[in-house]
């Protein structure tokens, strides 16, 4: 289990090996990546409606030539085949192309506001809040599922099974409101929505980090809440499993305590497909970012393409999907290497 | 004019105790008002937006040349005063002197000439254009006067000189108008100055200390943005927010407590839209004009209004607001009478002669589908009461959701329907040319039901053409009486706006216009104010 120290030389070999095998991996997500955005691309415009449809749509003053004119203004008047050559061209030299909200800011700007300090950026802001609740999915849902499978349908077993069912059965938006009657309208210990008090700008530099996490205490805990039911019910299982292999019989025999039984040798062997699992919930905890980031008034990229897709803001919602896509690439490739490191059989020769 | 006022005074309500006990204090300066409202703005040059929020927000920041009084007669704002000439193509502006931008530069007719050529600049994505484009000569007199010539009188034209031309040229002269600072950080001559605004959160106003009207009471005035309308109320409920608009539940059941009466105040007044169901006169059966009054005498407006909006809204009898000037109250009414509407259709040769319970014509029976937008509830509603009640005259409607995008371009663009619920947002001036002209059937036009009427059309041509309100009552009163004789629509009902204000903020002075037309005046006894100013 113990990985190869003795002999350094054989370590970088396999470091190397790990590189090669990382650059292929990094290099095959491209035309994933341009698949994706095909895809995307083809069903955005596939809906009806146009971005020009806020504007022109039920409004008496737009003659038929004011209609075409913007729809020439926004490059929207050509096949759509030659519209997602121009965007493939832009994205290729990074350039995300102007919103086609009425401010015409560039894409760019909108996801990520260089005049904004960095955690304060929509993308920093979403990518933040699904980091803290994975590692609190992580912290909460890993020894709940060793506690229930170490006493399978024990008292304690059944509680958090019952626990989990609820969790899987709330809906995210009505738990929300729920938690904000609760904790801001009638304790009033957290803030209902939003990132940052109205006084934030008078605080110090302290009182502005508490003020920030007070405000994502009940976001991340929603976002955290599901992900934590199913997540220990997967624990669980994958602990029974191990539990009941042969390596475990011989090491009880061996005379280990069963502390060192089930926190090294079982739990080990548990966690591997957990890891797979981890990575395959990216693009879930990204798409759940659309929901409660709205709920709770938080200003990220969920929010942001909630309100593109709603007003056919097709730029905005290529840079997104786009960069979405890309990060869940990024996490499936994460997950990969940590399958690496806890498995040492599936590591590169 | 008196009498309107006075009704409306009595339809408004205001229901706060503390209101009551602390009126007639000295208005004093200090603390915020902050509203909350579920849209962001997207961009503060008026005339590039396109929603609501956009203009809330701009309209605090730049005035217009004109604005309507609380009665919604025009009068004069930055222009102090205007004449038209005698045969109505020309229209001269005078401009209020002495008028700064905040940074110090006097605003001039050179400002407004600057506007008014971007805004007719084709290289300008703007909804607003038209009004402006039938300006064949813009004529600059001095620096505080202007003329601007009509190929033909264009009356509605008037209310077009708002605060969409009025920008600070010495900023924006040779720059692009859509990538520009002043996109997001407007330079105010108004009574609020820009301050700050952090994308996904909120914007924040500041008074304008040198406001030529004198500087508002409250020091700030804070716009949040929260997509989600029940968190946006329990941000009220907490106290976070001042100001927000309430739904017909949230203002009868949900703000009815003790908490709310003496925390808060509630306006109401009818807002400036209506609800409509619409025939398409391309489809034979609606072409018979018993069939649609028929359909109108066998509709309870006020059950639905009951039902759907709590009571809160009025009967709609024409596409006007009931008691603004151009509302004709005297038009024929369709009383609920389900015997007459039976009547009628026997009349138009509806019999139910296979006894199924529905009426047929020529083997054909009576059923059609009205169409309503996905995600109005309000609406859908709306259609199941009017289809529980056709079905009692033997008429079988069908209701279809469809999403808001595909209802226009797949729908109502192609005249793909047989009936549609809809409603209509009524401009301030009665001009209503696009929505009844026969020559507004085209393809995306606004006539969409293809409703032709030949007195209709001479009617709507002369209410452009004249200036005189007089004049232009008689012309639009004449246009309800037939509309309402020839029921192309059943308007339905007028939704009312519900408001609702912290009870720390005073001399709010409801009128039919709305509440916020005197911001600037708003303020919050000293002892009431709990807010240090934001630095």
């Amino acid at each position: 289990m113990v990985r190869a120290k003795k002999t350094p030389k054989k370590h970088t070999g396999a470091l190397t090996a790990m590189l090669i095998h990382l650059a292929k991996r990094l290099l095959a997500m491209l035309p994933v990546v341009i698949g994706v955005t095909l895809i995307s691309f083809l069903i955005i415009h596939l809906a009806p409606g146009k971005p020009t449809d806020v504007m022109t749509e039920l409004n008496p003053k737009i003659t038929p030539e004011a209609r075409a004119r913007l729809e020439k203004y926004y490059g929207l008047d050509k096949p759509i085949m030659v519209q997602y050559g121009l965007w493939l061209k832009r994205i290729a030299l990074f350039d995300f192309g102007n919103s086609f909200s009425s401010d015409s800011r560039p894409v760019i700007d909108k996801i990520w506001d260089q005049k904004q300090p960095l955690l304060d950026r929509r993308l920093s802001v979403t990518v933040i809040i699904n980091l803290v609740s994975m590692l609190l999915i992580i912290a909460i849902a890993i020894p709940a599922g060793v506690y229930s499978a170490t006493r399978p349908y024990s008292f304690g077993d059944r509680v958090s099974t019952v626990i989990v069912f609820i969790g899987f059965a709330t809906p995210a938006f009505w738990l929300s409101l729920l938690m904000m009657m609760l904790f801001s309208v009638k304790l009033g210990w957290l803030p209902i929505s939003g990132l940052k008090s109205l006084t934030y700008a008078a605080m110090g530099p302290w009182e502005q980090v508490l003020d920030k996490t007070l405000h994502l205490v009940l976001p991340v805990f929603v976002s955290a809440f599901g992900g934590i039911a199913g997540m220990s019910r997967y624990m669980r299982s994958s602990m029974i499993e191990a539990m009941g292999n042969d390596y475990i019989t011989t090491a009880r025999s061996k005379g280990l305590s069963e502390r060192t039984v089930i926190y090294k040798h079982a739990l080990r062997n548990a966690l591997l497909p957990l890891v797979t699992i981890l990575g395959l919930s990216i693009p879930g905890l990204i798409g759940g970012s659309v929901i409660f980031e709205t709920i709770f008034g938080i200003p990220g990229m969920g929010q942001l393409s909630y309100q593109a897709i709603m007003t056919r803001d097709y730029p905005v919602v290529m840079g997104i999907l786009t960069i979405s896509a890309f990060l869940t690439m990024l996490g499936n490739l994460a997950a990969d290497i940590c399958y690496a490191f806890v498995d040492p059989r599936i590591r590169v020769k | 004019m008196k009498q309107v006022l006075v009704m409306l005074a009595v339809v408004l309500t205001s229901c706060s105790l503390l209101h009551a006990e602390v009126t007639g204090q000295e208005p004093s300066y200090g603390d915020r008002l902050v509203v909350g409202t579920i849209g962001e703005p997207t961009v503060l040059i008026p005339m590039l937006a396109s929603d609501s929020a956009s203009h809330d927000v701009s309209g605090l920041c730049y005035n217009g040349l004109l604005k309507y009084d609380t009665d919604l007669t025009l009068i004069g704002d930055l222009a102090e005063s205007w004449e038209v000439s005698a045969d109505g193509r020309i229209i001269t502006f005078h401009l209020r002197k002495n008028v700064r931008w905040e940074d110090g530069v006097e605003f001039t007719a050179r400002d407004v000439e600057f506007g008014f050529n971007t805004i007719v600049n084709p290289e300008t994505p703007t909804a607003y254009a038209e009004d402006f484009r039938q300006v064949v000569k813009f004529e600059i007199l001095d620096s505080y006067t202007f003329k601007v010539t009509y190929e033909k009188p264009f009356s509605p034209a008037l209310t077009s000189w708002g605060n969409l031309i009025v920008l600070p040229r010495h900023l924006l002269e040779g720059k692009n108008i859509t990538k520009n600072d002043l996109t997001r950080k407007p330079l105010s001559l108004g009574p609020f100055s820009f301050r700050e605004w952090s994308a996904g959160e909120k914007i924040v106003l500041q008074a304008n200390k040198t406001y030529f009207e004198g500087r508002p009471y409250l020091d700030s005035y804070i716009y949040r943005f929260i997509p989600d309308g029940a968190t946006l109320f329990l941000e009220l409920q907490a106290g976070n927010i001042d100001l927000m608009s309430l739904t017909p539940l949230q203002y009868t059941r949900q703000t009815d407590s003790e908490y709310f009466k003496t925390h808060f105040q509630k306006f109401r007044y009818p807002q400036f839209t209506y609800v409509y169901m619409a025939f398409n006169f391309l489809h034979p059966w609606f072409q018979d004009k018993r069939v649609r009054q028929a359909i109108a005498h066998a509709i309870d407006k006020q059950e639905i209004i009951d039902g759907v909006l709590l009571g809160l809204g009025e009967q709609a009898t024409g596409p006007y607001v009931p008691n603004t000037w151009p509302y004709n109250p005297n038009v024929k009414k369709y009383d609920f009478n389900l015997e007459k509407a039976r009547e009628l259709l026997s009349q138009a040769g509806w019999r139910d002669t296979d006894g199924d319970g529905i009426l047929d014509r020529d083997g054909k029976p009576f059923e059609f589908s009205v169409l309503v937008g996905m995600g109005n509830s309000v609406r859908l509603n709306t259609a199941t009461i009017i289809q529980w009640r056709l079905q009692q005259i033997g008429i079988k409607m069908n209701i279809r959701v469809l999403e808001w995008s595909t209802l226009i371009n797949e729908f109502i663009d192609k005249r793909r329907f047989e009936a549609i619920i809809l409603g209509w947002s009524i401009g301030l001036d009665p001009d209503q040319y696009d929505i009844w002209h026969s020559s507004k059937t085209g393809e995306k036009q606004l006539n969409f039901i293809s409703y032709k009427n030949p007195e209709v059309d001479l009617l709507l041509e002369q209410g452009r053409r004249v200036f005189a309100l007089e004049e232009r009552k008689k012309i639009y009163y004449r246009l309800q009486e037939i509309l309402a004789e020839d029921v192309p629509y059943i308007f339905l009902y007028v939704p009312s706006s519900l408001p609702i204000v912290s009870s720390r903020i005073q001399n709010i002075q409801p009128a039919p216009i709305g509440i916020s037309y005197n911001l600037p005046k708003w303020f919050v006894p000293k002892k009431l104010q709990k807010n240090t100013p934001v630095p």
